[in-house]
């Protein structure tokens, strides 16, 4: 009687098991169906018309897709088979999306860094002929330096300016009209297309105000596409800064100014930075406003508001479309280098961040 | 140095709606007044209109007198900004700076109002303060580490600190227990104990033992309905408002019947 309970408590507890543990795949069953597939996928990449290392690859992934949520669907039913398939569709978008960033940055490195020389770095094109080797972007480097500058000179505090207007002032007074107009045309600016701006600045700065078709003009062409970018990604940094952080200054008796200055901006400094970089950054490389406002020149240029100005893209339009080796060459070696300036400047954007804003605990 | 409140006839709107209506009540100086009731009530908005932080909120604002020593803080020519350095107030959630060290949130009242002083008067203060929230000997190796590093109630009596660093005449104390533990609790209201030798404090309270403990004065307010503004139900000793009450809403609330 007694060996007999015995069993049946034995038979319960392991049917227990069984309903809480459920079903598994080993632990090698993906890697497993990855080698099948990739095999599978080879063998028909060989006995069939499907030719090409795209072809297996998508080939393999939809084997892989296949076979393993079958498996799982198999043996561990049907909420692990989708939790696999979601998986794998996670990782595959991933996967999809870092391998053409990826390549371009590898391709750009690759090329860019054989033409990359002292020389490369501090002379112009002043004295180089496209068919001919050597010359360099010095003249392009200090353009882009000092026309980004001046915009981010100009468009960093003005959107910054503008989106504290909008979030902090606008919604207690009776001026709500302006911030939402302030707003919608934030909006639009952020769709026009670069060429447009550069039309702009040239009808209404070069041909009706007579600036000179310049650095400086193509600066305010720059400002201009930074403004929206800075001014969006400022308020959203704003609008998280908790309200309990704002009551608290005041109720210190601390003034409303005061209070943005000191409390409000160092904790959005961060993602504000942040946003001001990514701005920079996107105007760094337009090509087309600057064509447009200050086009193209070979030689050195250091002043902004006489003459025209070259750039770093203008220059690597510039060179890949004169067409030769060595220019293209060149092309590669302006791409880089735009490339590694951006770099640097959010690197150490990121840098300031971590000093001024929320302390790590 | 502390100073006494008399309100008179306070009315509070949030835009059109009229959320507190009639409240009268006097708090007399180095004591402590809780207000009670449901919640909605406007029991928090009334403490908000004491130092003028109901403006905050868009769309806010009261009519009525609310006197500081005899002075009307809602004058034609009162700075609110002034009202707040002279009224000072903790929150219900602990918010010291993200951005500051221990040191510089007690100070932040100091340094924000563009005043220059000395740095051991500014050290003294720091201490002093520290002191005065019973958290110095807790913090005092560690000044220059976030504030936000502290346990919640090492982060209320920190801002309790930074309220006093700037030497209110009153405070005001919106529920300062109600996301603690009672071990911070019972630190905080040892500390108010403490506190009420020197300023006047008022308290609004979820938790009617915790009235009972800490106040001399109590306020019950209550709704007249869903939609309809809050009123002043009843203000008397505390020891009263619990033991005999004269409204049978305050004594349903009191004894658990509602809210």
């Amino acid at each position: 009687m007694s060996t007999l309970s015995q069993h049946e408590h034995d038979e319960s507890e392991s049917l227990l098991h069984e309903a809480l543990a459920g079903g598994h795949l080993p632990r090698w069953s993906p890697a497993a169906v990855a080698v099948a597939s990739i095999a599978v996928a080879f063998l028909l990449n060989v006995l069939t018309p499907v030719d090409g290392v795209a072809g297996t690859a998508v080939v393999a992934a939809v084997l892989f897709l296949v076979g393993q949520t079958g498996w799982s669907f198999v043996v561990e039913g049907r909420r692990h088979a989708v939790d696999r398939l979601a998986t794998t569709g996670v990782y595959a978008t991933f996967v999809i999306a870092v391998v053409p960033l990826v390549a371009v940055l590898g391709t750009v490195i690759v090329k860019g860094l054989s033409v990359i020389s002292q020389e490369f770095l501090t002379t112009s094109m002043r004295f180089t002929t496209p068919r001919s080797e050597g010359g360099g972007l010095y003249h392009a480097l200090i353009g882009t330096l000092e026309q980004v500058g001046i915009a981010a000179l100009f468009g960093i505090p003005l959107g910054i300016l503008a989106a504290i207007y909008l979030v902090e002032y606008a919604p207690s007074m009776r001026t709500r009209r302006l911030a939402h107009s302030i707003s919608f045309f934030v909006d639009v600016m952020t769709g026009v297309p670069s060429v447009v701006v550069g039309l702009f600045v040239y009808t209404a700065f070069v041909l009706t105000l007579g600036l000179e078709r310049s650095g400086f003009a193509a600066s305010i062409a720059l400002t201009i596409l930074m403004l929206p970018v800075v001014v969006r990604s400022t308020e959203e940094m704003l609008r998280i800064v908790p309200r309990d952080l704002r009551e608290a200054s005041y109720a210190l008796g601390i003034p409303k100014w005061r209070t943005i200055l000191r409390i409000v901006l160092p904790t959005a400094m961060s993602g504000i930075i942040t946003g001001a970089m990514l701005a920079v950054a996107r105007v760094a490389g337009e090509t087309a406003p600057l064509l447009l406002t200050t086009f193209i020149s070979q030689s050195i240029n250091t002043n902004p508001f006489k003459g025209p100005q070259a750039a770093l893209p203008t220059f690597i339009w510039d060179q890949f479309t004169s067409g030769t080796d060595a220019s293209v060459d060149r092309a590669w070696g302006g791409a880089l280098v735009l490339i590694v300036l951006v770099m640097v400047l959010y690197a150490s954007a990121k840098l300031v961040s971590r000093f001024t804003g929320v302390k790590k605990i | 140095m502390a100073k006494r409140i008399d309100v008179t006839d306070l009315d509070v709107f949030y835009g059109s709606f009229k959320a507190v209506e009639g409240v009268t009540f006097s708090v007399e100086p180095r004591s402590v007044t809780a207000l009670i009731g449901p919640s909605g009530c406007g029991k928090s908005t009334v403490l908000r209109t004491l130092n003028r932080m109901h403006e905050v909120i868009p769309g806010a604002y009261a009519e009525g007198k609310v006197l500081l020593d005899g002075e009307d803080i809602y004058g034609i020519d009162v700075d609110p900004v002034n009202v707040r350095r002279t009224i000072g107030m903790v929150f219900q959630r602990p918010n010291p700076f993200p951005t500051m060290s221990i040191r510089e949130n007690v100070l932040a009242g100091l340094k924000l109002d563009g005043r220059k002083r000395k740095k051991p008067e500014l050290e003294g203060i720091v201490e002093r303060s520290l002191r005065g929230a019973n958290l110095w000997e807790e913090v005092k190796d560690r000044l220059d580490r976030p504030g936000a590093g502290l346990s919640g109630g090492q982060q209320q009596r920190l801002c309790i600190a930074r309220a006093i660093a700037v030497e209110p005449q009153v405070l005001l104390m919106d529920e300062p227990c109600s996301a603690l533990d009672p071990i911070s609790t019972l630190a905080i209201e040892d500390l108010i104990e403490d506190l009420k030798e020197r300023y006047t404090i008022v308290i609004v309270t979820h938790n009617m033992q915790q009235a009972a403990r800490v106040s001399e004065t109590t306020a019950f307010f209550n709704l007249a309905g869903v939609g309809k503004p809050g009123k002043l139900v009843e203000v008397a000793a505390t020891e009263t408002m619990f033991s005999n009450p004269t409204q049978q809403a305050t004594e349903d609330y009191i004894s658990g019947r509602f809210g």
